[in-house]
């Protein structure tokens, strides 16, 4: 076997295999919307998942938006000094919050807390047959595991966004206010003039909707599609984590040049 | 027990959407839900933006709804969106305004005298033209040019 030939015919093999899983991963969805009704009927299951991957993620993401804020507070107010401007460390820690760190923020450490978890639950029931017997038993598995698993990631995830974004807001304050001793008039209002309900604030919620659509899909896609063995299951995994990160970091450069083109 | 931690959760990311909106947004700022609108015609707007503010002694009053440019005068055409409970007499002057030196711009409101109030669509007709910093640096520039040779002339 001659070189090129092999490297177009391997090249050609992993588009091949790209464009299949891709159009498996959309019917996937459709299948998942279309047993939606069917499991949101029984809420107990969603309510559960919701705690899985909404509540236990809360330690995790309060921590870190009191850190990402209160380092926002330190180097904003270094750089806004200089030009005499340290009283809109407020515009500048919501803003960049709101917008921006808050959804995508949220959105890596949904990811790699509770998307990891899911694509491993649902990998590990696939390795061990349990999907199977479920559909032996006319359970759908669709319905029963992985609907769920969708529609907890979907609802936590904006819910998680926004306390990540005013747990920031309050470490800002926290080193803005009270350690360095920024007016405590100024950095609330001038935050308050700057930042706008529909423009800002509601944006960052369509964005957090959006990224926790995509890493519920991706995890719960994962973890159904994986090899079942040992190894399938935490390549599915590692899939999991990067292909999240990479999604979201695609989808909010994408939903930015849609939100903040004009920027009228 | 585990129906009470996932309602906890949702209370609590519900509180901070809420202190988004109220504390750091300022949703519960100039309500426009019930507004009237003016026209206003200007040489030159500088850097006006819709949705800027409309301002009267400092308070936000408007916002602005609109800019079209007036193919037939040339000028640019501001459609200001005003909270009905501030009626402004019919010879009011509007303004291009910068707050701070390199802050946004927004179009300051003057009353005047009238009995009469701006009705809807009405026009505002006297304003003021932004001020366009190259324009004043240029125009300084070209009185020192003016008057250099004036002083040299004298001085020596």
């Amino acid at each position: 076997m001659s070189g090129p030939v092999a490297v177009a015919r391997r090249l050609g093999r992993i588009v091949s295999d790209g464009v299949w899983r891709f159009g498996f991963a959309a019917r996937f969805l459709v299948m998942l919307l279309a047993h939606s009704g069917q499991s949101l009927m029984r809420l107990h299951l969603t309510v559960r998942e919701i705690y899985f991957s909404g509540v236990l993620s809360l330690l995790i993401i309060v921590v870190s938006g009191l850190f990402v804020g209160m380092v926002l507070g330190l180097q904003g107010y270094e750089t806004l000094q200089r030009f005499g401007s340290g009283d809109a460390l407020g515009v500048l820690v919501a803003l960049s919050l709101v917008r921006e760190l808050g959804p995508v923020v949220a959105g890596l450490l949904f990811a790699s807390r509770a998307g990891s978890a899911v694509t491993a639950e649902i990998g590990l029931m696939k390795a061990t047959e349990q999907l199977d017997a479920m559909d032996m038993m006319a359970v759908n598995p669709i319905a029963r595991v992985v609907a769920p698993r969708f529609w907890g990631g979907v609802i936590s995830m904006p819910l998680l966004a926004a306390i990540f974004s005013a747990m920031g807001v309050l470490g800002g304050w926290l080193i803005g206010v009270v350690f360095i001793g920024v007016d405590e008039g100024a950095f609330w209002s001038q935050m308050q003039a700057a930042v706008d309900f529909r423009e800002d604030v509601v944006n960052g919620v369509i964005k957090s909707v959006v990224f926790g659509v995509a890493v519920s899909l991706i995890a719960v896609f994962e973890g159904y599609d994986c090899t079942p063995t040992a190894e399938g299951v935490s390549r599915a995994i590692t899939r999991t984590i990067v292909s999240s990160a990479l999604a979201i970091l695609a989808l909010d450069f994408v939903l930015t040049s849609f939100m903040f083109r004009g920027v009228s | 027990m585990l129906d009470l931690w996932v309602g906890v959760f949702v209370v609590i990311g519900l509180a901070a959407l809420v202190f988004l909106a109220l504390r750091v947004g300022n949703l519960a700022g100039a309500d426009l839900s019930d507004a009237y609108t003016v026209r206003a015609q200007f040489d030159n707007i500088g850097g006006l933006k819709v949705r800027a503010p409309v301002k009267s002694a400092g308070v936000v009053v408007g916002r602005v709804a609109e800019i079209n440019f007036d193919t037939r005068s040339y000028r640019a055409e501001v459609v200001m969106a005003v909270a009905t409970r501030y009626p402004f007499p019919r010879d009011t002057i509007a303004s291009i305004l910068t707050s701070g030196l390199l802050g946004e711009q927004y179009i300051g409101l003057d009353p005047g005298g009238d009995e009469e109030m701006l009705k809807s669509g009405d026009v505002v007709q006297i304003t003021q033209s932004a001020v366009v910093l190259e324009k004043l640096i240029g125009q300084f520039l070209f009185d020192r040019a003016a008057s250099a040779p004036a002083q040299e002339g004298t001085g020596n």
